[in-house]
């Protein structure tokens, strides 16, 4: 099973706060700009996208089934 | 067996992530969580930031609240005036009383006001704070291009808003006992630079200097300032700090000295014991983290109420189910206390403790001071805190090396 992850990029400020709480789903590229590696990563990293959406400053990260 | 009944005590960050924390952990009971304020947990960061030059709604800053505490029940809009540790209850100021089997004290911190004489400490006469919705509301409705506005007080919150400001055409003056923004965290060189960039944008600081009277009658129309300046001010805002919201749980043979003191399972500390089946998070804990070996510390960064909220629920939860609480309560748990400020269009991103930093061991790490760098906060041969302005993929490499030595060293034996 897999599930959706969906970054508003209107919102997303490039804080990075999200890669060190899933960085097989989320990377920095050398500009410092957002790259969402998986748009549907497997459930297994189910907990560790959900830290990455809490840990969001500005709740930028949502999780759809 | 009836069901366990969890009640949080304050509806901000730390109240939604300990509740959701609850329910992840597995625990089945009631949760309640009660706040004084009219609105379901939303986003504060903003307030200072990019919500003043825009409309400010609720649903914009409102947190997703995650699926699984969806039958959490909110009491917005009242307010806990004491508890009862001993009989594990809270009364509200309607006098009603609600029993508890485990208690979560979340109720963040107020502004500080400024206590000289003047009209009164209202927004409605031009003495605005900023900690919730509603002063943002008021003060992005007195934010009008032309305007005078006099910040008292020089830490981040107020150099964000004195920023906001200038970018919407206020004129901006900003008075503070420090000599330098931000010198208190950031440390003089840093500060100064900072110093430097705001007046570049048209800031006028009045360093090093207090505040004897605001002049008006019902409306602030100046502040007089102890150098003997007059300020000319339409409105102040008063970013002077904050005081703990921690008057309902006096009497409790807490210490309530600075916020409230807990364990490092964020049990709050009673004659040298931790209270079981109380957790306290967010702004007014108290705890100690070995990752920086020092004493406690009660840190007022964006993520310590997620992380806090983390520890205190899997604590709680495991109290409450009466299953390997004891051996979860001794692990010793850690965090990185991280914090970002916009200003103008500096992105400052920190990670560490700064204020555990020798004076003399602040160092650049990388880049310039003038344009983007990051900065190295020592203590002896511990790295306590890295702070970049821009430059965020090179601060945040630095990340996992911010802690003492011995704690860093006894991670990777581990
Ligand atoms: C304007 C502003 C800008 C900020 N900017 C940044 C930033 O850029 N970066 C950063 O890292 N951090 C920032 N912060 C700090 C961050 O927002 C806080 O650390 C965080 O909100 C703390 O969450 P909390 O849950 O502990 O407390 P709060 O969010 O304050 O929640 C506590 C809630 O409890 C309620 N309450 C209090 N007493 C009672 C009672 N007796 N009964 C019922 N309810 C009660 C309060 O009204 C409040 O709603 C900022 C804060 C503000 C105000
Ligand atoms: S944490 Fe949020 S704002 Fe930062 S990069 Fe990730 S999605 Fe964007």
């Amino acid at each position: 099973m897999t599930f959706k992850v969906i970054v508003d990029m209107n919102l997303c400020q490039d804080h990075g706060q999200c890669v060190f709480a899933a960085p097989e789903v989320f990377e920095l590229d050398d500009a410092g700009k957002l790259v969402v590696l998986l748009t549907e990563p497997d459930d297994s990293m189910r907990s560790s996208v959900e830290d990455a959406a809490d840990v969001c400053p500005v709740q930028a990260i949502s999780i759809q089934d | 067996m009836t069901a366990q009944r969890v009640v949080v005590v304050g509806a901000g960050l730390g109240g939604l992530r300990s509740a959701e924390g609850l329910r992840a952990k597995g625990f089945e009971g009631e949760i309640i969580v009660i706040g004084n304020e009219p609105w379901a947990p939303y986003n504060r960061p903003p307030l200072s930031k990019e919500a003043l030059t825009s409309e400010i709604q609720h649903e914009k800053l409102a947190f997703r609240i995650r699926g699984n505490a969806s039958d959490v029940v909110w009491r917005l809009g009242e307010s806990v005036e004491s508890a009862d540790l001993d009989s594990r209850t809270v009364t509200l100021s309607d006098g009603t009383s609600l029993s508890y089997d485990g208690l979560v004290a979340a109720t963040g911190v107020s502004a500080r006001r400024l206590p000289i004489s003047g009209p009164p400490a209202l927004a409605s006469g031009g003495r605005h704070v900023i900690r919730n919705l509603d002063d943002a509301i008021a003060l992005r409705a007195a934010l009008v291009p032309g305007a005078h506005i006099v910040v008292l007080g020089a830490g981040f919150i107020g150099c964000e808003v004195a920023a906001t400001a200038r970018l919407l055409g206020c004129t901006v003056h900003c008075v503070a006992i420090d000599p330098h923004p931000m010198v208190r965290p950031l440390g003089y060189e840093l500060a100064i630079e900072l110093q430097h960039r705001h007046e570049a944008q048209g800031v006028v600081f009045h360093l090093g200097t207090g505040v004897t009277a605001f002049e008006g009658m019902g409306q602030v129309t100046g502040v007089l300032l102890s150098d003997g300046t007059h300020l000319r001010a339409d409105f102040v805002l008063e970013a002077l700090g904050s005081h703990c919201n921690v008057g309902w749980l006096e009497d409790q043979r807490l210490d309530l000295t600075d916020g409230v003191l807990t364990d490092n399972a964020l049990r709050p500390m009673r004659d040298g014991t931790a209270v079981d089946g109380v957790v306290v998070v967010g702004d007014i804990a108290r705890f100690p983290n070995p990752r920086f070996d020092e004493g406690a510390f009660r840190v007022e960064h964006w993520n310590v109420p997620t992380d806090t909220g983390r520890r205190a629920s899997a604590v709680l939860s495991a109290y409450l189910a009466g299953e390997s609480y004891d051996e979860l309560a001794q692990t010793q748990w850690s965090m990185l206390p991280s914090f970002w400020s916009d200003q103008y269009d500096i992105r400052m991103q920190s990670y560490g403790m700064t204020n555990l930093a020798d004076p003399d061991r602040i160092h650049l790490l990388e880049g310039d001071l003038h344009g983007e760098c990051v900065i190295g906060y020592h203590r002896g041969e511990d790295l306590v805190a890295v702070v970049g302005l821009g430059m965020l993929k090179v601060v945040n490499s630095y990340r996992d090396q911010v802690g003492s030595t011995s704690f860093l060293a006894s991670q990777t034996t581990a």
